[in-house]
């Protein structure tokens, strides 16, 4: 494909060039308080920021949008992040002015706000199998941390706390399952995966024991296999006294099919912003809501909705919650996006998004001549690059006007090329993702080195921005004093 | 293409012409075609699920349309109650300037994510630098990272990162007895896997108290943390003598704020705090039932200690300047369980819409803003306290959008009462209300002295 993203270039007044100059070197203004009716030792000296006009302001970040790849732009196929295609209308629902409520506002004043998230923690709770759902978790990595702190309050409540120091994580997990891990204050256990890309369920036996909190897994796992020894795992994790925690990243495979509480999962994370499809905003927001089974529903956060007996809906605090994991209840516009997409998809719809997307992948992955280890896999598969560097190959696949799939993890694969292209890509769309792979496959090292070539950035010289950090326009200015 | 008319009844199953799924794409003869090149029968041959654990109910939600998905979304919240929110403790609403709608919701904007690839992600970099780079300028200090979730979290992560810069190992985290219990519970949670305990310092009219303070610092603590304005709306006074106290114990001090109190209030810096926390979301965000957008800056000592995504300048293969994230060997991603923090998605587009409010407030609009929110709470604290039976506010500070008024009545009485005629304030103690103003309700200012004259007569 022939790819131009869109490029400026001008010099500054020092002399250096830029795509667009910064909102500082375009116009400032210092402002001090005199005037303030507060006396002289409680405001600040002055104040510098930049003082533009309106139009100034539209057009700075009009083209900063032109300058960052989308979505709507093309495949944007990163492996566990389900970059999928996001419903305009959501945006309308969240925009519907009765919702732009305040936390504290009591119940009698917020039931519909009340009433739509106790219709999600409902519909969520169906969907992984689980019996109760809270909201409040306001990304993935925060559902983690609060599945987590549920199971530590249950393992606290049976005495057991002091025991169970441990979270046991497959080597090929997700970062933030080691990250959440720590953060709860527990070690981490990892073991490696079996030939098969799976569990190896005899070195999971040596890695549970009397220790063993949790056990978080993914499934499918990170390589896109379905976990088929699960209810075996269930079992001896359980016999251990320990908990089995479902990390929900790819929930989009499974959707309408398989439920993890049916697989012996106790607690859940959703990552909604993934398969519900609410906008990914460049990093976030995203929501985390987590669900668990009956046994630890009493541990949730605080607060939860419930239906009351005369069918109002109420906040409560569940009898041994262990707290709160954000100031107020999650990222209210999110899960807002996520109940109209529910809404809009229905039964058929969902069945029909994990059919889409495990169709994609496969199809995809038949399209292309790269060696694909590990199978049969699901929403997603890791290609391994062969003898080209994986981040080298992505800069390759840059230059053919898609987003590259996530590179050099699983390290399980050599040279990892993570791929999901979600059920949002027409065929056409994989067609040209395929030719994109392709292209990039031909390319010498030499070329690839050159790449990217049609991006607003030429190739970034990522050791230099680390080893001099530069992370204001003040420490421009002082680089250039 | 395929058409998608899941509202009209047809002959012809929908799987049969292809997705049913409104936002997928395939026609039927595509599934064919695609099936033909996997070599499988049927889209259900392709998952590998063993049969004990195939879900085959269903959830009885029925597909929609569009109109009647958004017609049932507005019916549901519109039956929250019209009132009028003289709301804060930490959520507050100032106006946002539809040029945040316009530009934050290009698709370029919101559908992307997290710039792995920098190279075509330019724009949306550009734009994280320039946040940090103003929240740089609003406190002082050296580094600001792209966001936390909300104002609690980031105060969790600045007692984990207290924890992990301090030379020695303490235990404790010292709060205002008049903190959010809210936030405080978030910031235990976040204590407690680092072993810390949390513990309160008493206050006097809502500010510090300088010797309870001195009484509750000893060797153990790690952090000392205190707001400015405090969950009280007061404006603190002795924030560099807390410190001078923290610091005195080789301790961190993390002060909470915002970036229109920043604007105005002592310079963070040049009071000596380490960290500056606080929910930046007061720009750039209407009313949003509490979801918000976590500032975090810190000195650069503890830069490589600073949890999140961090967004620096490098040069191109061509001389131009660039953007990139930086420094990622902190985060979970790379160092796994040695991260600074489990922290990945974040609230970046928020930051975004936050980053693009203060451009368009400027200097100048910003200034003025943050003196309105002086000078509303103390016009406001005046007409209540007009009203026999109400004195306001009950401490004698210094206040910024929200103070507290003493009520003859029990405060619950008054807050129903104000509720039935469509005010909404805080009940903060037996005899106290705390009442939020802003540029949003400053107009309902009349009603709401009326409707308290009514109350407490």
């Amino acid at each position: 494909m022939n790819y131009r993203q869109a490029r400026w270039e001008r010099e500054t007044d020092d002399g250096e060039t830029v795509a667009e100059p910064l909102l500082s070197e375009k116009g400032t203004e210092t402002v001090t308080h005199e005037a303030s009716s507060l006396p002289d030792d409680l405001t600040r000296d002055e104040l510098t920021l930049p003082e533009l006009s309106e139009p100034e302001v539209a057009g700075h970040y009009t083209r900063l949008s032109q300058m960052t790849y989308s979505i709507e732009h093309g495949p944007y196929p990163l492996g566990s992040c389900t970059m999928k295609y996001n419903p305009k209308f959501t945006e309308d629902v969240a925009a519907i002015d009765d919702g732009a409520i305040h936390p504290d506002r009591p119940d009698e004043f917020a039931q519909g706000t009340l009433e739509l998230l106790y219709g999600l923690q409902a519909f969520l709770a169906d969907v992984g199998g689980m019996d109760e759902v809270t909201l409040q978790p306001p990304a993935g990595a925060a559902g983690e941390f609060t599945g987590l702190q549920v199971a530590k309050a249950y393992h606290r409540a049976n005495g057991e706390h002091e025991q169970r120091r441990e979270v046991v994580v497959p080597a090929s997990a997700h970062g933030t399952n080691f990250a959440t891990a720590a953060l709860a204050g527990y070690d981490v256990v990892e073991f490696p995966a079996g030939e098969d890309g799976r569990v190896n369920v005899e070195a999971l036996e040596d890695a549970v024991g009397d220790a063993t909190a949790a056990l978080m897994l993914t499934n499918p796992n990170t390589i896109g296999l379905f976990e088929r020894d699960i209810e075996e795992i269930a079992d001896l994790v359980h016999d251990a006294g320990g908990l089995l925690y479902y990390d929900g990243a790819n929930l989009n495979a499974l959707l309408g099919r398989a439920r993890p509480g049916d697989m012996g999962f106790d607690i859940m994370h959703y990552n909604v912003h993934k398969t519900f499809a609410s906008p990914h905003g460049g990093g976030g927001p995203g929501a985390g809501p987590i669900g668990v089974v009956d046994d630890l529903a009493a541990f949730l956060p605080d607060p939860h909705v419930r239906e009351t007996d005369d069918g109002e809906y109420e906040l409560y605090e569940p009898e041994n919650s262990f707290g709160k994991v954000h100031g107020f209840h999650g990222n209210w516009l999110v899960l807002l996006k996520t109940y109209a997409y529910i809404s809009r998809l229905g039964d058929s719809g969902l069945k029909d998004t994990s059919a889409m997307a495990v169709l994609n992948a496969n199809y995809l992955a038949s399209q292309l001549d790269l060696e694909i280890p590990y199978g049969p896999f699901h929403h997603e598969f890791v290609a391994s690059a062969g003898d080209t560097d994986a981040a080298e190959f992505a800069k390759g696949m840059l230059d053919e006007g898609v987003h590259p799939p996530t590179t050099k993890w699983p390290a399980i694969v050599d040279e990892a090329l993570m791929t999901e292209p979600t059920e949002a890509l027409s065929k056409d769309q994989l067609d040209l993702l395929a030719d994109a792979f392709a292209a990039a496959g031909q390319k010498s090292d030499e070329e690839l080195a050159a790449a990217p070539e049609t991006t607003a950035a030429a190739r970034i010289d990522q050791t230099s921005a680390a080893r001099n950090p530069r992370l204001s326009w003040r420490d421009l200015e002082v680089a250039d004093d | 293409m395929a058409t998608h008319h899941p509202e009209f009844e047809s002959d012809v199953q929908p799987r049969d012409q292809g997705a049913s799924s409104p936002f997928a794409p395939h026609t039927g003869a595509e599934v064919a075609a695609m099936l033909d090149a996997v070599g499988a029968e049927s889209v259900d041959d392709l998952f590998d699920i063993p049969e004990s654990v195939t879900f085959d109910g269903e959830f009885d939600v029925d597909a929609k349309t569009e109109f009647e998905v958004v017609s049932e979304i507005e019916d549901l919240l519109g039956q929250n109650a019209d009132a009028v929110e003289f709301l804060g403790r930490g959520h507050y609403s100032h106006y946002v300037p539809s040029v945040v709608d316009y530009l934050s919701l290009r698709s370029e904007f919101l559908t992307s994510y997290t710039q792995y690839q920098p190279e075509t992600s330019q724009g949306f970099l550009q734009a994280l630098f320039e946040f940090q780079s103003m929240l740089v300028d609003l406190t002082g200090l050296d580094v600001a990272n792209c966001s936390m979730y909300d104002a609690a979290t980031a105060l969790g992560e600045a007692a984990t990162l207290a924890a992990r810069v301090r030379e020695t190992n303490g235990e404790t985290v010292l709060v205002p007895d008049v903190l959010r219990e809210g936030k405080r519970s978030v910031l235990e949670n976040y204590a407690d896997g680092a072993g810390l305990t949390v513990e309160s310092y008493p206050t006097v009219d809502g500010n510090a108290d300088l010797d309870g303070l001195a009484d509750a610092a000893d060797e153990d603590v790690v952090m000392v943390y205190a707001e400015s304005p405090t969950s009280r709306g007061t404006i603190e006074e002795g924030l560099s003598a807390i410190a001078d106290l923290a610091h005195d114990h080789e301790a961190t001090f993390c002060l909470g704020s915002d970036p229109v109190a920043l604007a105005l209030l002592e310079e963070p810096a040049s009071v000596g705090a380490d960290v500056v926390v606080g929910d930046a979301s007061v720009l750039g965000l209407p009313a949003s039932h509490g979801m918000g957008l976590g500032l975090f800056a810190v000195k650069d000592d503890y830069l490589r200690q600073v949890p999140g995504r961090l967004v620096g300048t490098s040069e191109d293969a061509e001389g131009r300047r660039a953007y990139t994230l930086t420094l990622q060997t902190r985060e979970q991603h790379i160092r796994k369980e040695r991260a600074t923090s489990n922290i990945c998605t974040n609230q970046a587009w928020v930051a975004l819409r936050t980053a693009i409010h203060v451009a368009s407030l400027g200097a100048t609009g910003l200034a003025d803003l943050a003196n309105d929110c002086v000078d509303l709470a103390s016009e406001a604290a005046a007409r209540l306290d007009s009203v026999a039976g109400v004195t306001a506010p009950v401490h004698d500070r210094h206040h910024f959008r929200e103070f507290v008024a003493r009520t003859d009545e029990p405060a619950a009485e008054v807050v129903d009462g104000l509720a039935e005629r469509g005010y909404l304030v805080h009940e903060v103690g037996d005899h106290e209300i705390q009442v939020c103003v802003t540029d949003m309700n400053r107009g309902e200012l009349d009603g709401l002295v009326a409707a308290l004259r009514e109350v407490v007569a």
